[in-house]
C-alpha cells in the first residue's frame, strides 16, 4: 500500500461527507456528515505521518487533537440541536430560518 | 495480506459513508457511521498507529456516535418513520463534491510525495506521551481548555430555564 490508496480513499470518504453536509435536512444528519469529514481529515494526517514523517509522528499528534475538537464540536452541536428541537419542534435545516432576514 | 485488508476496509468505510449519507432513517444512519467508523479504526491499525485506533474505538464508536443516538432518539418522534431526508439541492451538491474531487484526485497524482524510505521502529503509545507533555505540552493544556469550555457551553446551551 502507498500513500496514494490512503489519499484517495480519504479524498472519497470527504467528498461523501460533502455530499451528506449539503443534502441532508436533518441537523443531526449534518453533523454525522462532518464527522465523516473530520475523520478524512485524521486518515490524511496518519497517513502523512507514516509515510513522510515516520520517526517524528507528527500527524498522529495531530489527529489526536484533531479527535478532541471533534468531540467538543458533536457535545456542542447535539446541545444547539436539543434546544432548536425544543423551541421550534423540528430539526429540519430548511425551516430554521429564525437569524436570517 | 495487508492489500487484502487495505481493500477490505476501504469498501466497508466507502459503503457505509454512502449508507450515513443517503439513507432515510437517520436512525440506520447513525447505525452506519458506527460501521464507518469502526473501519477507520483499521485503517489507522494497518497505519501502524494503534493509539490512534485505540482512541478512534473509545471516542468515536463509544462516545461520539452514542452521543448522536441519543440526539435521534430524543428530537425524532418518528425514528421508524421515514420521512423526507434530502433538500431541493442533491444535483448540484452532487456536482460540486464531483468537481472537488476531481481536483483534489488530480492534484494527489500530480504531486511528487517525499516518501520517507528508511523506517524506525512505529512510534508506542509511550512515545506519543512523552511528545505530547513536552514538545507539545502548549496545545495539549488550550486543547483540554477547549474541552472544558465545549463542555460547559453544552451544559449552559442544554438546560431548562
Amino acid at each position: 500500500m502507498t500513500l496514494y490508496h490512503y489519499l484517495v480513499l480519504s479524498a472519497v470518504l470527504f467528498g461523501i461527507g460533502m455530499y451528506g453536509l449539503l443534502t441532508r435536512r436533518n441537523a443531526v444528519g449534518i453533523l454525522m456528515s462532518i464527522e465523516l469529514m473530520f475523520n478524512s481529515a485524521n486518515i490524511n494526517f496518519v497517513a502523512f505521518s507514516r509515510f513522510i514523517t515516520p520517526n517524528e509522528f507528527i500527524g498522529q499528534i495531530f489527529s489526536i487533537f484533531v479527535i478532541t475538537i471533534a468531540a467538543a464540536e458533536a457535545a456542542v452541536g447535539l446541545a444547539i440541536v436539543l434546544l432548536i428541537y425544543r423551541n421550534y419542534k423540528g430539526i429540519e435545516v430548511d425551516n430554521i430560518n429564525f437569524m436570517k432576514w | 495480506m495487508f492489500d487484502l485488508a487495505f481493500y477490505i476496509l476501504a469498501v466497508l468505510i466507502i459503503g457505509s459513508a454512502l449508507m450515513v449519507v443517503t439513507l432515510r432513517n437517520i436512525f440506520h444512519s447513525a447505525l452506519f457511521l458506527v460501521l464507518c467508523l469502526f473501519s477507520v479504526a483499521g485503517i489507522y491499525i494497518l497505519l501502524e498507529a494503534e493509539f490512534i485506533a485505540a482512541v478512534q474505538v473509545l471516542i468515536y464508536v463509544g462516545a461520539v456516535t452514542i452521543l448522536m443516538i441519543f440526539a435521534v432518539m430524543l428530537t425524532h418522534q418518528l425514528t421508524g418513520k421515514t420521512i423526507r431526508q434530502v433538500n431541493d439541492q442533491p444535483v448540484p451538491a452532487f456536482l460540486i463534491v464531483l468537481s472537488l474531487l476531481v481536483l483534489t484526485l488530480l492534484a494527489l497524482s500530480k504531486t511528487a510525495w517525499e516518501v520517507a524510505s528508511s523506517r524506525g521502529v512505529s512510534p508506542s503509545a509511550t512515545e506519543l506521551g512523552r511528545a505530547l507533555m513536552t514538545i507539545y505540552v502548549l496545545p495539549f493544556e488550550v486543547v483540554s481548555v477547549v474541552l472544558l469550555v465545549a463542555l460547559i457551553g453544552a451544559i449552559v446551551i442544554s438546560r431548562r430555564e
